[in-house]
């Protein structure tokens, strides 16, 4: 009987190496996960949009989250954290507003909260692209 | 910085919309398909709220 050898699938050479470092990458740094996958206009169009909500939301003197004293404010902090680099830079410049005293406040609040939450998601996406579930 | 709440809305619909599309669509026609998409039902849907709260409000 005839057997023939198992030659080695294309798809599992692209798997290769550390296939968590554009996800870790992208939640650190907004995009880079995209870079790193030389998708560059994805990467850049996801980086200005998350960095502008970021920045747009402390303009607006929206508050960092920084201790969880109940489980909305542990929502708070877990959609900050998403934002990567980006929340322990402004924890540790001080940026962000004071808790909540006007309505455009409470949205630069949000703003940034959905931005920490967008960036884990294209964080994902290209773990997907990585590990060749998405195109 | 303080924009007006529909310019607020604006920008964050732009945003979302435009990382949702990247992300949850594989070919640039269809990301941007469904962004523009997203990004009309955001919009559209604030206006239509915005109409019955402030009708609820009379």
């Amino acid at each position: 009987m005839a057997t023939t050898p198992n030659k080695p699938a294309t798809g599992k050479q692209k798997q290769q190496g550390f296939v968590y470092l554009p996800l870790i990458a992208g939640w650190l740094i907004p995009g880079a996960g995209h870079f790193l996958l030389r998708k560059w206009i994805r990467g850049t169009l996801i980086a200005v949009s998350i960095i502008a909500m970021f920045a747009i939301g402390l303009g607006m003197q929206g508050k960092l989250y920084t201790s969880a004293q109940d489980i909305l404010d542990m929502l708070g902090v877990a959609g900050d954290l998403g934002n990567g680099l980006l929340y322990f830079l402004g924890r540790a410049a001080g940026w962000g507003g004071q808790p909540v005293q006007t309505t455009v406040a409470d949205y630069g609040k949000i703003f940034i909260v959905v931005a920490g939450l967008l960036n884990i998601i294209a964080a994902v996406d290209a773990h997907n692209l990585r590990t060749g579930r998405k195109s | 910085m303080h924009p007006s709440h529909f310019a607020a809305v604006l920008l964050f619909a732009l945003f979302a919309s435009t990382v949702f599309g990247i992300t949850m669509r594989d070919t640039p026609p269809k990301m941007f398909r469904y962004g523009a998409y997203c990004f009309v039902l955001f919009v559209g849907s604030v206006i239509v709220f915005s109409w019955v709260m402030f009708l609820i409000a009379r």
